[in-house]
């Protein structure tokens, strides 16, 4: 096995992962060259300094967190939750049904009474011409009204005098 | 006996709000440490593990156990990383490297007072703090790809079927990337490998 070789199987020997037949070849090779020896023998030592790093511990509210997160998830439903039993969809059908149950219960076919049939006999002239009434373009058509030629109070001067001659006619 | 994985994601499908629970008691710490590995910021690396958990839940009524649930669990999360790695590359580019050194979260944020504390022999702490500096500085110096491997073969234990999957890759283009990322990491940790030989 040459020393390229090795390369790759280097870390895996340093802890023990190698298959035996692979760990035996390797270490026939390290028998015979000292590059490589000294090179896993270094490795070994990289595998112990990285041991020597602390473990830390999460912090008190790590917990805490995850869990508000994980009770913040919105719920997924599925389609069949449409089916399951929800109390805003009961209420929404009970006052559904309570407004069909109550327009249905409303009389529909309501019986006159003699007032009413008096009524409407009086108002059925009108009912007649309501075609006639309702059309005032017939109306434009009449002449204009004859104005008053003198209404008495349409000149004050006039009133004035009318008022110096009565007055005349009682000292008279 | 204690329920797999598949059979609660199956139980939370069904219904079953409990067995998330499980799940999130189960995987909050791997997953929020991958996550904090690869983004390097603390709050950063929680809200994405809160957004690994939701789609998971949101996925919960179309899941089918074709394949294992912490391939697909680790699949979401290095998606989300690698997009937030490559969202705020700009902003990580503007840090400075000489910015003053805190104290690593890793530690649960400890201010400077509560060392002397913790540590009564204060120098060998600085030496280990230091030496954790560097390690932790070198895997961000990896390519986001090269980090995620490494990080779920070594801290996850992965197995290379699955990390391939994950990464969306074959296992020899896994092998080879894994290769790569820890032969920087041997030039990055020259010093500390240099001490470990002698």
């Amino acid at each position: 096995m040459s020393c390229k070789r090795m390369e790759n199987k280097i870390v895996a020997y340093v802890d023990g992962r190698l298959k035996d037949s692979e760990r035996l070849e390797m270490e026939k090779h390290l028998s015979a060259c000292r590059a490589c020896q000294l090179r896993v023998n270094e490795f070994r030592a990289v595998a112990g300094f990285l041991d020597e790093l602390p473990q830390i511990e999460p912090s008190a509210a790590f917990d805490v967190r995850v869990r508000a997160r994980v009770a913040a998830e919105p719920v997924k439903q599925g389609w069949w939750a449409w089916f399951t039993p929800s109390p805003r969809v009961a209420f929404a059908a009970s006052l559904l049904l309570l407004a069909t149950v109550w327009i249905g219960s409303r009389p529909t076919d309501r019986t006159l009474t003699a007032a009413d049939e008096a009524q409407i006999n009086q108002d059925l002239p009108v009912l007649e011409n309501f075609d006639v009434l309702s059309d005032f373009g017939a109306l434009t058509d009449l002449p204009q009204p004859v104005q008053p030629e003198d209404t008495g109070d349409s000149n004050p001067d006039q009133n004035q005098n009318q008022q110096q001659n009565d007055g005349q006619n009682q000292t008279m | 006996m204690a329920r797999s994985d598949v059979q609660l994601m199956l139980d939370v499908k069904a219904g079953d709000e409990q067995s998330f629970e499980l799940l999130l008691q189960r995987y909050r710490t791997p997953l929020v440490n991958f996550l904090y590995r690869m983004v390097r910021a603390r709050e950063e690396a929680e809200d994405l593990a809160q957004e690994v958990f939701l789609r998971v839940y949101r996925a919960r009524k179309d899941y089918v156990p074709s394949a294992k649930f912490t391939t697909w669990l680790f699949r979401i999360a290095t998606n989300l990383a690698l997009n937030s790695v490559r969202d705020n590359r700009h902003q990580r580019m503007e840090i400075s490297l000489d910015a003053p050194v805190t104290v690593d979260a890793e530690d649960g944020d400890e201010k400077v007072m509560d060392i002397a504390e913790k540590h009564p022999n204060i120098e060998q702490y600085m030496v280990e703090e230091a030496r954790r500096k560097m390690i932790r500085h070198a895997i961000d110096k990896l390519p986001e790809k090269q980090r995620a491997a490494v990080l779920l073969h070594k801290y996850q234990e992965l197995d290379y079927g699955d990390i391939a999957r994950i990464l969306e890759c074959s296992e020899s283009a896994l092998k080879s990337l894994l290769f790569r990322a820890y032969e920087t990491l041997r030039v990055e940790l020259a010093p500390l490998v240099a001490r470990a030989g002698k």
